[in-house]
């Protein structure tokens, strides 16, 4: 489970395995993200988290290896404080890494807030998210700093999504360093 | 087009590797540094040949890391690099030995659950000394120990029980009673490993039977089910327990 300051997602990742004849993919593995909510059902909301972490992983997993295959991401939010888009982006990181899927890279979620007096705040709480302008949030990859997903809400200008793109990019660093970390620890008992 | 940032694979070795880093291989260092038309038609070998192992892919003028782990070398022949991950899903290799449970007998096939993502076939032919009017005793349920011959992402896996002489070596159905558990696939490599002190230290302990899957199965027999059981549990937590933990609760076994 992954969680900057209190909000936690947990992530479990299943594949690459036996997928059923209509889902199947002749060429490559089929990829499947499920969210659940902290209470209640999932609504059109984790719906619409659940395509974009989709189409973000699918850009950085290499699923020629395994055609008709399924690979199943199950997401599940503990607590909620702001940000989760980017919690779940990287949990799901994680989880790719830890199953030991094939990766072209890896990717990590930075979220910007944009007060209305034009400064940005990185990995915004809950409540600098409802003061904000618009809340960025952005999916970028470990290869040269490419964006694989950016997602919106709110209006911003072009010059302020730039910023708030190159702040993510420098943030970026810090998760990707967090990444190397873990990993070494983990290694670091065998 | 700015070059890709890569590191000297030879540094790295022993390292922890996470997927997205480039490596660069011994030969193509000078030629990176004059630009990208001789990076081109710089896609000769070094010299010998190379081997590009688990969790590594050929791109370009190096290798890119695709899994997570400490990256390995092994200088003999032509050189050879690998990533040796922990990982428990199985995915099914060529030439791998694995333990299988038959599911299901569709004609002259038997259909084995292997742990991967596709059941595996295998012929009733495949066992030493089957003939078609010498078909082998094997039902539904059964354990059976064999190897891949065919093993690729395109096909579905066919296993055989015999080598390539025709003799069994080993393979074959698994007899009754004995106790089959899964664990990592990073643990059966380290039990695999030519004198293991695991295996030794518990040969001391009790005399017993082992069978090792390389999808992650363990296969374990002794004389009672007690010691069988124990057995079990120390191989399971022989992952997560260091030399000094283990060499303590051996010592608290066999002094009861």
């Amino acid at each position: 489970s992954v969680s900057p300051g209190d909000t936690s997602v947990l992530a479990g990742l299943y594949g690459p395995a036996e997928a059923k004849l209509s889902k199947e993919l002749p060429d490559r593995a089929a990829l499947e993200v499920l969210l659940r909510p902290k209470v209640g059902l999932p609504g059109v909301m984790e719906r619409s988290r659940e395509q974009l972490l989709r189409q973000t992983c699918e850009a950085v997993v290499l699923g020629v290896l395994h055609p008709r295959t399924a690979i199943t991401l199950v997401l599940q939010v503990l607590s909620d404080a702001g940000s989760l888009l980017s919690c779940c982006l990287n949990a799901a990181c994680m989880a790719l890494l830890d199953a030991g899927l094939p990766l072209a890279a890896l990717f990590c979620g930075v979220t910007c807030a944009l007060q209305p007096d034009g400064t940005i705040l990185l990995d915004p709480t809950a409540r600098q998210e409802q003061e904000a302008r618009a809340i960025l949030t952005f999916a970028i990859a470990s290869s040269e700093r490419k964006v694989l997903m950016a997602n919106t809400k709110g209006s911003c200008s072009v010059e302020e999504m730039q910023q708030c793109l190159a702040a993510a990019q420098r943030a970026a660093d810090t998760v990707f360093q967090f990444y190397r970390s873990s990993v070494c620890r983990r290694y670091s008992k065998c | 087009m700015a070059a890709e940032r890569g590191t000297a694979a030879e540094a790295l070795v022993g390292k922890v590797v996470l997927p997205g880093d480039l490596l660069l291989l011994p030969a193509h260092y000078d030629e990176d540094a004059e630009g990208e038309r001789l990076r081109l038609s710089a896609g000769a070998a070094p010299q010998g040949r190379l081997l590009c192992g688990p969790g590594l892919r050929r791109s370009g003028a190096g290798l890119l890391v695709t899994k997570c782990g400490l990256l390995r070398h092994r200088p003999a022949g032509g050189g050879a690099y690998w990533v040796d991950s922990q990982q428990k899903r199985y995915v099914p290799v060529k030439g791998d030995h694995v333990i299988g449970i038959v599911t299901a007998k569709v004609g002259d096939l038997f259909r084995l659950d292997v742990g991967g993502s596709e059941p595996a076939s295998l012929s009733y032919l495949a066992f030493e000394g089957a003939t078609k009017r010498n078909r082998p005793n094997v039902q539904v349920g059964d354990l059976v120990y064999g190897q891949f011959v065919v093993a690729n992402k395109d096909m579905e896996p066919e296993m055989v029980c015999i080598d390539s002489s025709g003799k069994s070596s080993g393979m074959g159905i698994i007899g009754q009673d004995g106790f089959l558990f899964k664990v990592s696939l990073g643990l059966i490599r380290k039990l695999l490993a030519p004198k293991c002190e695991i295996i030794q230290e518990l040969s001391q302990l009790y005399p017993f039977e082992l069978v090792l899957g390389m999808n992650g199965r363990i296969w374990v027999k002794a004389k009672t089910v007690q010691q069988t059981l124990i057995i079990v549990n120390i191989l399971e937590a022989c992952e997560y327990m260091t030399a000094e933990q283990r060499k303590q609760a051996l010592a608290k076994l066999s002094g009861n």
